[in-house]
């Protein structure tokens, strides 16, 4: 019973973070100096009937309500305007740079994962000896990097042995499927390894004091006492209570995983959804900005829900 | 001492407590180190007119010209010595940094604090609008207003200020809930004190310390945030901060030119700057909080950069 309530709760709560991004993004683009109008109208001659017609045709004579109401219902039809830049609608062009993007974040984000949550368990458990010591200043070292330098000297380190920018290689035309396969696989290393590696830094310390604060309680004395393995005792004890935490950081550092794509893209021209976002700000896209907003914003809001949702299926008590 | 410039703005800490606060930094050798950190790159910014060899605007050499006994790192794309940039650099991003940090603060602080101290209906209020903000990625929200308002210094900071003090707001609240109930507000209380007296003289000072160590792990994110939106273009073209000159060796090809010297040291110096103040108000935060003191519990949680001051409430 209680436990509906949680997940609707969560639920309701991730669709009004929606609607207030929405109207967010409806509200800062319209302090935006300037209107579609005032840029179309500045043709010579241009009479005040024109100005008018124009306005009208783009709803700019009705009242900030409706405009409003009409952004809403348009938008819930999934009509995002159209590109200034290519003059295509702003939701084929966010679809296709969200499906470049999604397999080069979601690599670097696995491995950082992995990797974190297995360095820092080491870094807890050998605490006080050097390896702790190697491990914690590895990760605090990359996680002060900022993310668009590391890229960068990874571009110097591997410049000539890896392709440092792009998905594919423009120049194989119609290649065979497995060529085709370790073109992009090539391509997407630096990349995601880039992303991973500032993520890495992050979660190894996340899960450092995490595991630390469990392996300081009673049940792991307990366990110590009564003989257990250490690789047990890791896994089934400390690891699993400490699971919670990381879980909960882990989703709320997916904001941080987006703004680092976004630079990530842009160092190695990756054409997805942080590099849509760098051109719509250098050709001024209005249009392109606000929908590629509300995509990143609306993917953190749903894997955060997710997360939420992973916490409750993990820990019992808090429908209580 | 160095150290104790973090707490001169707080004379109404007990001194006692002061003094065991610097007892338990001076011990911590990444509190040391980071404070060291910091004063040096905080002096070399404040001092920069006087001790940079050249001048920023003018070419003294050839562009990209390789480190030399007279340009120890060279000179970039417009033959400007490095050593120079990146002193007058650090100087623009340590002021975004500072005064980005001391916008959000402002309003972190006093939502925290009017939120923990009047509770109720002004609480649910201000912390549901807290929660939102939380979720709503800061970095692309901070790309779509500074793209919208245009480039500039002030622009920058008032942007990064506006979206950085949802985790401040969050932490100090939790705090003042605390000192709300003690005796000694209720007996200020008693005596006819006003809301305001209150708040500044019974309630604030206790939550500062918690406020300037979450100031200075909010510069590390300010920082970061300023080499970020430097990067996509949206800082002030004329001033030169660290991540200006990231995005200008990136943009005018030092690395197909080879120039390593144009690219590395402005990163170096900002991975430095936010190293320094993670250690600087992680220690803070630990020399705080009495339940680290105790051996076995002394894990720190570490927070996220772009989500300061979260990972208490999260966990």
């Amino acid at each position: 019973m209680r436990g509906t309530d949680y997940v609707l709760k969560r639920v309701g709560f991730a669709i009004v973070t929606v609607f207030v991004a929405v109207t967010i993004n409806f509200v800062l683009f319209r302090l935006a100096p300037g209107s579609a109008v005032s840029n179309l109208s500045r043709v010579p001659h241009a009479t005040q009937q024109l100005r008018h017609a124009l306005e009208v045709q783009f709803g700019l004579d009705k009242s900030k309500w409706q405009q409003y109401l009409i952004y809403l219902k348009q938008l819930a039809h999934g009509n995002l305007g159209v590109s200034y830049e290519n003059e295509q609608p702003v939701s084929t062009n966010l679809r296709i740079a969200l499906i470049n993007t999604l397999p080069m974040v979601t690599l670097g984000t696995v491995f950082s994962i992995i990797f974190g949550i297995f360095t820092g368990v080491i870094a807890a458990w050998r605490r006080g000896t050097k390896t702790e010591g190697a491990t914690v200043s590895t990760a605090l070292a990359f996680y002060s990097m900022p993310t668009q330098w590391l890229g960068l000297m990874l571009i110097i380190l591997f410049a000539g042995i890896l392709p440092t920018g792009g998905m594919t290689n423009e120049f194989l035309l119609n290649p065979p499927f497995w060529t085709h396969v370790k073109d992009l696989a090539s391509h997407i290393f630096l990349p995601a390894l880039t992303l991973g590696l500032v993520l890495y830094g992050e979660y190894t310390l996340i899960v450092r004091s995490a595991m630390l604060e469990t392996l300081g309680e009673d049940y792991v004395l307990t366990a110590r006492a009564k003989g257990l393995k250490p690789r047990t005792i890791v896994r089934t004890h400390a690891l699993r209570n400490a699971m919670l935490p990381i879980t909960t950081l882990i989703a709320l550092s997916l904001g941080y995983i987006v703004a680092g794509a976004i630079l990530v893209e842009i160092v190695f021209s990756w054409p997805g959804i942080g590099r849509a976002v760098y051109e719509a700000v250098l050709e001024r896209d209005y249009p392109m900005l606000q929908g590629a907003f509300l995509v990143l914003t609306i993917s953190v809001v749903f894997f955060n829900l997710v997360a939420d949702l992973l916490y409750f299926k993990l820990d019992p008590r808090i429908s209580e | 001492m160095s150290e104790a410039s973090f707490f001169v703005e707080s004379p109404e800490v007990g001194t006692s407590r002061t003094r065991a606060l610097l007892r338990t930094l001076r011990h911590r050798r990444s509190a040391v180190i980071g404070t060291t950190i910091l004063v040096a790159v905080i002096l070399t910014a404040v001092l920069a007119p006087w001790i940079a060899p050249y001048d920023i605007h003018t070419q003294v050499g050839a562009p990209f010209e390789p480190p030399s006994w007279n340009h120890p790192l060279g000179l970039d794309d417009g033959g400007i010595d490095m050593v120079s940039l990146l002193m007058w650099g650090m100087r623009i991003s340590l002021v975004v940094g500072f005064a980005a940090t001391f916008v959000s603060m402002v309003i972190g602080g006093s939502i925290g604090l009017v939120s923990g101290y009047f509770g109720g209906k002004t609480d649910t209020i201000l912390m549901r609008i807290t929660d939102y903000f939380l979720v709503i990625p800061d970095v692309p929200l901070m790309i779509v207003v500074a793209a919208i308002w245009g480039p500039s210094l002030f622009h920058i900071i008032i942007v990064i200020g506006i979206l950085l003090w949802t985790g401040t707001a969050r932490v100090i609240r939790a705090q003042v809930l605390s000192v709300r109930e003690r005796v000694y507000v209720k007996r200020a209380r008693a005596l006819g004190a006003g809301h305001f007296r209150i708040v500044m003289r019974h309630v604030l000072p206790q939550v500062a310390p918690l406020l300037i160590a979450n100031t200075v792990l909010t510069i590390a994110v300010a920082v970061f945030d300023e080499t970020a939106l430097s990067f996509l273009g949206l800082s002030d073209p004329s001033r030169i901060s660290l991540g200006k000159l990231i995005e200008n060796a990136f943009e005018r090809a030092a690395i197909s030119a080879g120039a390593w010297w144009a690219i590395v040291p402005p990163g170096v110096l900002v991975a430095l700057i936010i190293l320094a103040c993670s250690l600087v108000g992680g220690a803070l935060e630990d020399a705080l909080n009495p339940r680290l003191r105790v051996a076995h519990l002394s894990a720190r949680t570490f927070r996220l950069r772009p989500l300061v001051g979260r990972s208490k409430e999260a966990l």
